[in-house]
């Protein structure tokens, strides 16, 4: 272990391999050493393992029925109670993290690389490339986001795919502003300009040389805008037009127990436990990756 | 054969007229210096030689052959430029050996693990910097890597961008020592900006005074060891340049 | 020089790492009376170190030590944060590097001179306006009512340079620490800034530290000169005395600069090893 942790944090690493791991491994350092950012990290964590072992952590059948079980508070069989319908709110709870983690890294896959390159791109070049490209930005920024989210999806049609098509298109404009905004900081900088010198293209100067200092902020911004898209999706489910019944996904859960809420608080308020967790774990960590990967703040010396 | 000819060249910031009917003759293996104070237009010369400042009137010919505004790769295999600040110039988030390897990619050069090797022999770095990231290294390494990595197309023509103000006086010793002996190993040409005269002295043959956008005057670097600079604005830069080096 | 105007005593700065804590100023002592002392090292010496932890300016994690930490009279070591900032400007004052990053934007030049006085001193306006304007002429800047409703953004490096040593130098500190103070302005630009800093120092019979890296500049500014290297004073002497320096690594610092009528192939180079580990 010990010798593992002096070739991680060796100073003179023998190849790209070592230097690679060496950086993660200190930033992971840094991260632990953030309580917040830790906590944070391990919910994300914890999200991720019950998505994955979804069947195993689950007690019943997400989707069975069992009218003369409905309405059951919490208690030994049904540790979360059940719900209208006689389903165990914990297994839908467990199952509904597999439809969170989808929507929520579809969504950062689809929408992040966009921003970022039309950012870039407009960042880099200016002029009208710039101007046309951070009008339509600023078209989609100045429409609010769940209003634009809710026309799409009901163009679209609802269901869990148009949800996250829709919160995607509604989300890169911001990753778009960000790395524009990144780009100017360093477009005129000399180690672009250096290597503009020895002859590369836009494409690579771009691609291979900008992109990797914008991904910091931007891993910190999708990190922390992952707590919206969470309560978006919710609410795109809360109001019906999101994942569609029997799916087990929270926002929709919250919606149908609605009704009971005075009554039956457990069916609406387990789901709502789980987004307040979840958003608030990406909270924690993104504020933790940006102390930890804000070129400014860190890694100076 | 000329290394660098400037002709008549008036080069411009938007609407403002940086500099004005810079002509310049810089023989092949010749180290030429353009001094002069901040605002001179020295660094603009340098960087519209360089395909930095692409609006200029006037011709730039390099080998025999006229240089185009923009950055070609045909030129940047010729020329290559070190600047001034070694915190700036090199990207923060590459090791020395992406930086170094980098230039090879781009004009599809293999053999690049030994490249790379050679060069931080040539530089005078340890192997074990070769895969440090830039703020593990001291601003003397930082420099040593951006002159490497301009060495790495092996240029006949060297821009110097004031490569040693950044740098503690000790450092800047053997960073002007490496130039002159790369320049003497590998028949470098230097045009290098700077605004101290006594760095001048030790590495380049002739100089060019340089005063609001115009050549004042062009002298043998023996004329300014003697202090035998003909114009006056030239003789004050002297003078100041003597009483502060004591 | 009966009581010196500052006393220290083997003053430590220590930053924590992860590979263990790490002294950049390692036990140095000096006195200072009323005079002009330089400063002399390279990047990593702990020169501009020495200058922040006189005004404990030394952020956390950041500790400062000294067994005898004195100014005129106040034990150093004993003063809050609140104290000190009564002390740094008022008594205190710093010059730092660059202009640009030490003037605030958004303020006019007049403006922030002034509010270097009020925050110290309570004056009826128009006095205050009155020293602003007799302040600016006194570091030569030839028409003070111009100048004061300028933005930084408006002047010249050098001139920025001489508006940052007026606000210094209006609450009359007892001592001046100039930290760089011409480093980012041309060569013609450094000496008048440097004799206008010198004539109110001697005007005023302040002490100065004038921290620096270059040699020749320190050597005709200050009476006194400390090199440091790595933390430590390794040679202490007067100005004028700086070429019978004794020590290898001033020697070797004097021999690494080039000169105008160079004849040397090649420059000599510090062999840091020899006497790092000293």
């Amino acid at each position: 272990m010990a010798n593992v942790h002096s070739w991680l944090i060796d100073d003179s690493p023998a190849s790209r391999m070592q230097a690679r791991l060496g950086r993660l491994y200190r930033i992971c350092g840094a991260l632990s050493r953030n309580p917040l950012a830790a906590v944070g990290a391990i919910i994300i964590l914890v999200l991720i393992l019950t998505a994955i072992f979804a069947p195993l952590i689950a007690t019943h059948d997400p989707l069975k029925q069992d009218l003369a079980q409905r309405l059951l508070p919490p208690g030994g069989i049904n540790w979360m109670g059940t719900d209208e319908l006689g389903r165990d709110i914990w297994s839908r709870v467990v199952y509904g993290a597999r439809i969170t983690l989808v929507i929520v890294v579809l969504v950062a896959v689809l929408a992040a690389p966009a921003g970022l390159i039309i950012g870039a791109v407009a960042g880099y070049f200016g002029g009208w490339i710039d101007r046309v490209l951070m009008g339509i930005t600023d078209i989609f920024l100045s429409m609010p986001k769940l209003i634009l989210a809710l026309a799409l999806v009901a163009a679209l049609g609802p269901g869990i795919e148009n949800a996250i098509i829709a919160i995607a298109i509604t989300s890169w404009p911001g990753y778009a502003r960000i790395a524009r905004a990144e780009t100017l900081t360093f477009k005129n900088s000399e180690f672009i300009a250096a290597i503009r010198l020895q002859g590369a293209s836009s494409l690579r100067v771009i691609l291979g040389h900008v992109l990797p200092l914008c991904t910091s902020s931007m891993i910190v911004r999708v990190t922390l805008d992952m707590a919206g898209i969470i309560l978006t999706a919710a609410g795109l489910g809360f109001i019906g037009l999101g994942a569609q019944p029997p799916l087990p996904e929270w926002g929709a859960m919250i919606a149908r127990g609605r009704s009971f809420i005075l009554d039956q608080w457990w069916v609406a308020t387990m789901p709502g436990f789980a987004i307040i967790i979840v958003s608030l774990g990406f909270c924690f960590l993104g504020d933790g990756l940006r102390d930890v990967l804000d070129p400014k703040s860190g890694e100076q010396h | 054969m000329s290394a660098l000819v400037l002709n008549n060249l008036d080069i411009s910031y938007g609407e403002t007229q940086i500099t004005h009917s810079i002509s310049l003759d810089i023989a092949e293996g010749e180290s030429f210096a353009l001094v002069g104070e901040s605002g001179s237009g020295k660094s603009t010369v340098l960087k519209a030689v360089a395909g930095l400042a692409p609006q200029w009137t006037g011709s730039i010919t390099a080998f025999g052959q006229p240089r185009s505004h923009g950055i070609d790769q045909h030129f940047a295999k010729h020329c290559q430029m070190v600047f001034q600040d070694p915190y700036g110039s090199l990207h923060p988030r590459k090791t020395v050996d992406a930086i170094l390897s980098e230039p090879l990619a781009v004009h599809g050069i293999g053999s690049q693990n030994s490249r790379v090797e050679d060069i931080l022999v040539a530089v005078g770095l340890d192997r074990k910097f070769r895969f440090r990231y830039p703020h593990q290294l001291s601003g003397g390494q930082r420099q040593r890597v951006a002159i490497a990595r301009a060495l790495m197309l092996e240029p006949k023509l060297l821009l110097l961008d004031e490569p040693t103000s950044a740098l503690d006086v000790s450092v800047q010793a053997e960073i002007l020592n490496l130039l002159k002996r790369l320049r003497r190993e590998q028949n470098l040409t230097f045009l290098m900006v700077t605004h101290n005269l006594p760095v001048v002295s030790f590495l380049c043959d002739r100089l060019a005074v340089m005063r609001h956008g115009r050549i004042v005057e062009i002298a043998d670097v023996a004329e300014l060891k003697r202090g035998a600079l003909k114009e006056t604005y030239s003789r004050e830069l002297m003078e100041i340049s003597v009483a502060h080096t004591g | 020089m009966s009581t010196p105007l500052l006393e220290i005593d083997n003053l430590r700065v220590t930053f924590p790492t992860p590979k263990g804590p790490i002294d950049v100023v390692r036990g140095i002592s000096f006195t200072l009376g009323r005079e002009r002392l330089g400063i002399v090292g390279e990047s990593g010496s702990g020169k501009s170190m020495t200058g922040r932890a006189i005004l404990k300016l030394i952020r956390a994690p950041g500790k400062v030590s000294a067994d005898t930490f004195r100014f005129d009279g106040i034990d150093l070591n004993k003063q809050s944060e609140k104290a000190m900032r009564s002390i740094r400007g008022a008594r205190i004052s710093m010059v730092m590097q660059d202009p640009k990053f030490s003037l605030n934007p958004v303020m006019t030049v007049g403006e922030q001179i002034a509010e270097a006085l009020q925050t110290h001193k309570r004056l009826p306006r128009r006095e205050t306006q009155q020293r602003v304007l007799s302040m600016l002429e006194a570091v030569r800047i030839a028409d003070p009512e111009r100048v004061a409703t300028l933005y930084p953004h408006e002047i010249s490096g050098g001139m920025g340079q001489r508006v940052m040593i007026a606000m210094m130098l209006i609450p009359e500190p007892d001592l001046l620490i100039a930290d760089e103070p011409t480093s980012a302005l041309d060569v013609s630009v450094q000496a008048q800034v440097l004799d206008i800093i010198d004539e109110q120092v001697k005007r005023k019979g302040m002490g100065l530290i004038f921290i620096s890296h270059d040699l020749n500049l320190v050597s005709s500014y200050c009476d006194r000169i400390l090199v440091m290297n790595t933390g430590k004073i390794v040679e202490e002497c007067k100005a004028g005395e700086l070429r019978n320096a004794t020590h290898p690594y001033t020697r070797g610092l004097i021999a690494a600069i080039p000169r105008l009528d160079e004849t040397r192939d090649e420059l000599p180079v510090l062999d840091r090893n020899a006497w790092a580990a000293k």
